[in-house]
């Protein structure tokens, strides 16, 4: 009997974690409240006046929104460690970062991109013009992968530790800063009627990067957690 | 035939590297140059400072102010070799799974962030007097302070495993992914500051720095090198006999302390 190839392992990782992420939709809702909530507290604590919320409108979108993936982070590899399933990846045939790249996708799929659908939410909440909201989705395009990616990798070193959510921040704040320095960049420029492509370019590259590199990298981190 | 011939200075450094892997062997060797270490560190640090603090002359525009240079500066290097050799002992740990590697890797972590800490309110302090803030978002600045938060990392990693060996590990390999960002973060915030049009200080007020002013700089350089060796042999040895706790050699040393016996 040959085993299915890694194509299929792919596929098969991916309709698992969907079907999972179906079956409690609800769950789905909770990073965009989170958002919504953040965001409703800005105005509070800043004042209203439109000026200053939509000179900041972009930056509160993009942290608030990275903030709320690094919240449901915790829960890419916990319950699969929890439940065994993990240990049966790690011993699948088929390569282990392809599998992982298959869950860290289905992430994605469930936490940010209904965060990227209410981002025109909270940027109109905050005065954004709009001329820049398309520069603000094509940021959150490119740096919500790259959070999926890098914070699946550092998550992965967690995995077999003791609840730890404030130990995840810390060591998934240092692989953020030029993320949010190149998106809050690309956005400011727009914003001064600037040239916005060069900073956007950056994110892609880091992306494509990132793309190739970290489910290979997330899959030994995970070995040494685990300590198969 | 000479196969019997002495041996080459090649070999000797193979079988020292090997004999330092050995516990016993490394925990009897820490114990007879940490004297000399600490002792060192002390002259050093008592010339470096009194060439400081009392022979150099005062800066033509900082006055003596400038004088926490003597610490600010050398704790600053540390910050980033103590990074490197963390990382270079945790590559060494993951590669080859040496025990003592991994050992030295993260005893050297609370060293390192001691260090980048000591920087960073050194910094402060001088930057209160000379650009009239506490804190500016300059690249160096920016870079020291994500240092401190990988170091911490680190910690809170390694402490947050059940097995020690397990923990360090996985701490090695988050300190060789800071060690890949670092640059990242520094030329990123390089960026950021050119797009934002900040405040452009400069860190150092004098360009070039005077040989008076350098040598205490450099034999404080020295000192804080020594003082790393120091700090981390001690920490070694305590790190060696709580992890083998359990073995007939850290049992002998155990039993021949005790008071009785």
């Amino acid at each position: 009997m040959s085993a299915p190839s890694a194509r299929a392992g792919y596929v098969a990782v991916l309709r698992r974690d969907l079907l999972l992420a179906w079956r409690r939709r609800g769950e789905a809702a909770f990073p965009v409240l989170y958002a919504l909530i953040v965001a409703t507290l800005f105005p509070f604590a800043l004042g209203p006046e439109g000026a200053l919320l939509s000179r900041i409108a972009a930056g509160v979108a993009l942290v608030t929104v990275l903030l709320a993936m690094l919240l449901s982070l915790d829960g890419l590899f916990r319950p699969d460690y929890e439940d065994g399933s993990l240990e049966q990846l790690l011993l699948a045939p088929q390569p282990l970062g392809l599998l992982l790249a298959a869950k860290i996708f289905a992430h994605w799929l469930t936490t940010a991109l209904p965060l990227l659908l209410a981002s025109p939410l909270l940027a109109a909440m905050l005065h954004l013009p709009a001329a820049v909201l398309p520069v603000l989705l094509a940021a959150l395009a490119l740096a919500t992968p790259l959070m999926s990616l890098l914070g699946a990798l550092v998550v992965a070193l967690t995995v077999g530790t003791r609840r730890s959510g404030m130990l995840l921040a810390l060591m998934l704040l240092p692989l953020m800063v030029p993320v949010v320095i190149f998106a809050a960049g690309a956005v400011a420029a727009a914003q001064q009627g600037l040239p916005f492509i060069a900073p956007l370019a950056w994110l892609g590259a880091a992306f494509v990067l990132a793309l190739v590199l970290a489910p290979a990298a997330c899959a030994a981190a995970l070995r040494i957690a685990l300590d198969a | 035939m000479n196969a019997h011939s002495s041996p080459t200075l090649w070999n000797r450094l193979v079988l020292w590297y090997h004999q330092m892997g050995s516990p016993p062997y490394f925990y009897a060797f820490a114990g007879r140059w940490r004297p000399w270490f600490i002792a060192a560190t002390l002259i050093t640090a008592a010339i470096g400072l009194y060439g400081g603090l009392v022979l150099a002359p005062p800066d033509y525009q900082q006055g003596d102010a400038y004088r926490i240079i003597f610490i600010h500066v050398p704790c600053a290097w540390m910050s980033l070799f103590t990074y490197a050799f963390m990382a270079g002992c945790g590559l060494v740990g993951l590669v080859w799974r040496v025990k003592l590697a991994e050992i030295l890797a993260m005893e050297a972590a609370p060293i390192g962030a001691a260090f980048t800490f000591v920087t960073l309110v050194t910094g402060s302090l001088w930057g209160k007097p000379m650009w009239g803030a506490w804190w500016t978002w300059d690249a160096r600045l920016t870079s020291e302070l994500v240092l401190l938060f990988l170091y911490l990392g680190v910690i809170g990693l390694y402490h947050a495993f059940e097995d020690t060996r397990q923990g360090a590990r996985a701490a090695a390999f988050l300190a060789r992914i800071g060690a890949v960002n670092l640059p990242i973060v520094h030329y990123s915030v390089v960026w950021w500051n050119t797009l934002h049009q900040g405040t452009t200080v400069r860190l150092f007020g004098p360009s070039r720095i005077t040989w008076p002013m350098l040598w205490p700089l450099l034999t404080m350089a020295l000192s804080t090198h020594l003082y790393l060796g120091w700090s981390l042999l001690g920490r070694a040895r305590v790190a060696l006999l709580e992890l083998e706790g359990g073995k007939d050699w850290a049992r002998a040393i155990a039993l021949k302390d005790a008071p009785h016996g």
